[in-house]
């Protein structure tokens, strides 16, 4: 329980990666030159982190992302890889976002075939990471012939057939029910644990972080920040047992405080 | 009462018709006889109708000609109205071809290029909202083929749908595929090749059903205008010569043939919408219920 117990947010993230395979360092994020969306966030993520982003809307979880993903650049700070790293990432959205006119084995080609790769090239391993979702045979399906599970499935899928060393999930279950959230996080930490990929996973449910994450960053909003960042070391492989042990429970407290307390007095805690 | 004495055999028997299925297949079924039987009977009726009212008021054919003497035209002036009717869709498909062509093409090249676009796209609309009859003539004074002439008006009526659709199309992809397409480094021709295009197709197909009509549309108006006869000459041409030579009946006749084919290339062109799209878009997606 001792790793669970929440620490002031101190610049240069939790402690521990001499040599990161990403370093957030002090960015910051601001729209329109009025609109702070992410101010002063600093992260080291390292090989085989599952870093959750957790915080209410607003808090600049999605920001984060889509400046790690290099969609956008940030206003001051920087976002650096590992040196004589490539950027090589994945990412599933909040939405399955497939092409619907495609089979669920031309959207897992996709990323490779960017890349110049032949389907005759790529066959092997497009079917075997559309295997390792557990959506062997439905190669030649549309994605809409599949349920909302299914195609989030595909989505993972495509993510990852490059093997990518860092695999960005913008709220990737948000949408999905109960029952199908739960089976796609066991999936979904099996896979990572399989391949030993880093993960940063955006959420707003602070028993999905609890559940999947070695590390969860706690974020506030206006401007969004980061407030806490908690090591989360409950042992893997975590499964069912895990998610109703009281052990799991007792973390789940520990983190709700945490976002409690980022959401109520979040502004007290503002360094930079 | 009857629902009781109906529901304890259905319990029993295997399959599992209830009454609400079955009076759901009863309609489909009706609905699908009706789908064809009910515009033929409809036509018949009009015919019958037509050729009533032609004989009991003993309406001399030079002003209204009975289904029967039409059928008759028809028949004896075939060979004129036929080979006009080659014309007439030889301009129709030239057009449309070009039509696609050009505006895909420029369709494409605004999308690669914003620029472009705000350069060159007022001139389309203002090429839409011209009445074609009123360039026409202009077009008939500086083109000397007559051919090249009607293809051109054609062009005019059926380029607009075509690239004002494909535009919309070509910048109508999610934005979360965008984003995807980026972080993977594609270049502007995969982002083309593998999202803008596939997801302009609904679009594209839209307006070519529309283009379909305009084309052939623009071709016999263009020749209205043009108003020149001879060996090469269209429906239109024919359809002005009869209403010289007051021969009603061949008017009709002509006239029909436009329908139809106006009809056909509607036929034609859902039906390549439905096979380019019938595997992933909900416009073409049968469903059950």
């Amino acid at each position: 329980m001792e790793g669970i117990v929440p620490e002031e947010h101190q610049t240069g993230g939790s402690a521990g990666h001499a040599d990161p395979l990403l370093r957030v360092a002090n960015v910051s994020k601001v729209f329109g030159g009025q609109v702070t969306a992410l101010r002063g966030m600093s992260l080291d993520l390292g090989e085989g982190d599952f870093v959750s982003l957790l915080g209410p809307s607003g808090c600049g979880k999605s920001t984060a992302l889509r400046l790690i993903a290099g969609l956008t650049h940030p206003t001051s700070g920087q976002i650096r890889w590992r040196a004589g790293t490539e950027p090589d990432l994945g990412v599933v959205f909040q939405e399955p976002t497939l092409a619907p006119w495609s089979t669920v084995f031309g959207n897992v080609w996709l990323p490779l075939r960017l890349r110049g790769i032949s389907k005759a090239a790529a066959k092997d391993q497009v079917e075997e990471v559309i295997a390792s979702v557990g959506l062997a045979g439905f190669e030649g399906a549309y994605p809409r012939e599949l349920s909302g599970g299914m195609k989030m499935r595909v989505s993972i899928a495509r993510a990852m057939v490059t093997r990518p060393k860092l695999l960005l999930m913008d709220e990737p279950f948000a949408a999905l029910d109960e029952i199908t959230r739960f089976k796609l996080n066991n999936d979904v930490l099996a896979l990572q644990q399989r391949l030993g990929c880093t993960v940063i996973f955006v959420t707003h449910s602070v028993f999905e972080s609890v559940f999947l994450s070695s590390r969860i960053v706690v974020m506030a909003a206006r401007p969004g920040r980061v407030v806490h960042d908690m090591p989360n070391d409950a042992p893997y492989p975590r499964d069912e047992g895990f998610r109703t042990s009281h052990d799991y429970v007792e973390r789940c407290r520990a983190v709700s405080a945490a976002l409690r307390d980022a959401m109520e007095h979040g502004a007290g805690h503002e360094e930079h | 009462m009857a629902e009781t004495a109906l529901s304890a055999p259905a319990a029993d028997a295997a399959p599992e018709i209830d009454l609400d299925e079955l009076k759901r297949m009863r309609q489909r079924r009706n609905e699908r006889i009706g789908a064809w039987a009910l515009p033929v009977i409809v036509v018949a009726l009009t015919l019958l109708g037509w050729d009533w009212i032609v004989r009991a008021n003993e309406i001399p054919h030079y002003i209204l000609p009975g289904p029967g003497r039409v059928a008759e035209s028809l028949y004896e002036d075939w060979s004129i109205l036929f080979s006009a009717l080659m014309v007439t869709l030889k301009v129709t498909t030239m057009a449309l071809f070009t039509a696609v062509v050009l505006g895909v093409g420029l369709a494409i090249l605004f999308s690669l290029s914003k620029w472009i676009e705000m350069s060159l796209f007022p001139y389309a609309v203002i090429l839409q909202v011209t009445p074609i009859v009123s360039i026409a003539p202009l077009i008939f004074i500086y083109v000397d083929s007559k051919l090249a002439g009607l293809l051109i008006c054609a062009w005019i009526v059926a380029f607009f749908p075509i690239l004002s659709n494909t535009t919309l199309g070509l910048n109508s992809a999610d934005h979360n595929l965008r984003d995807l397409f980026r972080i993977y480094g594609a270049t502007r021709w995969q982002t083309l090749r593998h999202l803008q295009i596939p997801s302009a197709m609904p679009y594209f197909l839209a307006g070519l059903k529309i283009a379909g009509g305009l084309s052939l549309i623009g071709a016999v108006v263009a020749e209205y205008v043009a108003g020149t006869g001879g060996v090469g000459s269209g429906l239109a041409f024919r359809i002005l010569e009869a209403s010289y030579r007051l021969n009603i009946p061949r008017m009709f006749a002509a006239l029909l043939l436009i329908a139809v084919t106006g009809v056909l290339i509607f036929a034609l062109m859902s039906l390549i919408n439905h096979l380019a799209l019938r595997k992933w878009h909900e416009s073409a997606v049968s469903r059950e219920r």
